[in-house]
């Protein structure tokens, strides 16, 4: 094998889940299939703009709906818009998807989210429009 | 020798600390890691401006990070860990760790900042005073030089004067 290829394979072998390993829709598909129930949009806005309990909700960093850019609710740093149809690098990355709801969910509700809670919440991103 | 003789004697001393008026902040090298998980929340803040000590528990505690879950895998944390350690400030007016280990509370940030009103830092151009980029345009790149400070949105004419001084 040329010294090359296997430079090539061995970088591809390191690297870790990264853009452009998934998509919107199968990230949904995932979610879904891992709840036993198919995401529901209206339940995944009403999940993201209201409060859990605590200070922020989904939309106090994201807006509502997230097709603008949003602004960390303690920081006042930028963030880009949510809605893939609005960012179209949104939910392509599964690593990255899981880490942020990870952090985020326990922002808002002080736990992780479950898998329905999560299949709503990207059939309510997917279904946005400009 | 009495206090008006020392002062500018302490100004010589404190110039290429304090306001880093031509050379960045920031290591010529920057993770991606550090733009894709500090960044995406604050400013990428220069390593220099906390002592290692202050770095070393931020980055222990990343679940509880100023009111949220930051918490990153275990590799990312240690080679991001092993970057600020390694660029962190030695000794100088930054090298003492600043109450709750927040840049904002160090001594140095507040008495440059002593002009600016209470009120500006709560405008909705600003919304905290982590959010460095509100004035200081190339912070994310480690910027401050004061050549490129903008005056944010819905500041007074009065309020206005502290960003000229």
């Amino acid at each position: 094998m040329k010294p090359t290829l296997l430079l090539a394979l061995a970088l591809f072998a390191t690297l870790p889940a990264q853009a452009g390993d998934t998509t919107p829709a199968q990230q949904l598909q995932h979610w879904s299939a891992q709840a036993g129930s198919p995401g529901d949009a209206a339940r995944g806005q009403a999940f993201f703009t209201k409060r859990h309990g605590g200070e922020w909700s989904c939309a106090s960093c994201h807006q509502a709906p997230p097709t603008r850019a949003g602004q960390h609710a303690s920081t006042g740093k930028a963030i880009a818009p949510l809605a893939p149809a609005v960012q179209p690098d949104r939910l392509t990355d599964s690593a990255k998807v899981e880490k942020w709801f990870r952090r985020n969910c326990k922002d808002v509700l002080s736990r992780e989210c479950s898998a329905q809670e999560k299949a709503d919440v990207l059939a309510y991103l997917n279904a946005l429009r400009p | 020798m009495n206090a008006r003789h020392l002062l500018p004697l302490l100004a010589l001393i404190a110039a290429p600390l304090s306001h880093a008026d031509s050379d960045r902040l920031m290591p010529a090298r920057v993770p991606d890691a550090y733009k894709a998980e500090c960044a995406a929340c604050h400013t990428a803040y220069p390593p220099s401006l906390l002592p290692a000590a202050s770095w070393q528990r931020i980055m222990g505690g990343l679940e509880h990070h100023y009111g949220t879950d930051a918490s990153l895998d275990a590799a990312t944390v240690k080679q991001l860990n092993g970057w600020l350690q390694a660029h962190a400030a030695q000794g100088g007016r930054r090298g003492v760790a600043p109450p709750n280990d927040r840049i904002t509370e160090s001594a140095w940030f507040v008495r440059e900042h002593r002009g600016i009103d209470p009120a500006v830092w709560k405008l909705p151009s600003v919304k905290s005073a982590a959010q460095c980029a509100a004035c200081h345009t190339g912070a994310d790149q480690g910027d401050f030089d004061d050549d490129r400070i903008r005056i944010p949105a819905g500041v007074t004419p009065a309020q206005r004067r502290a960003f000229l001084d």
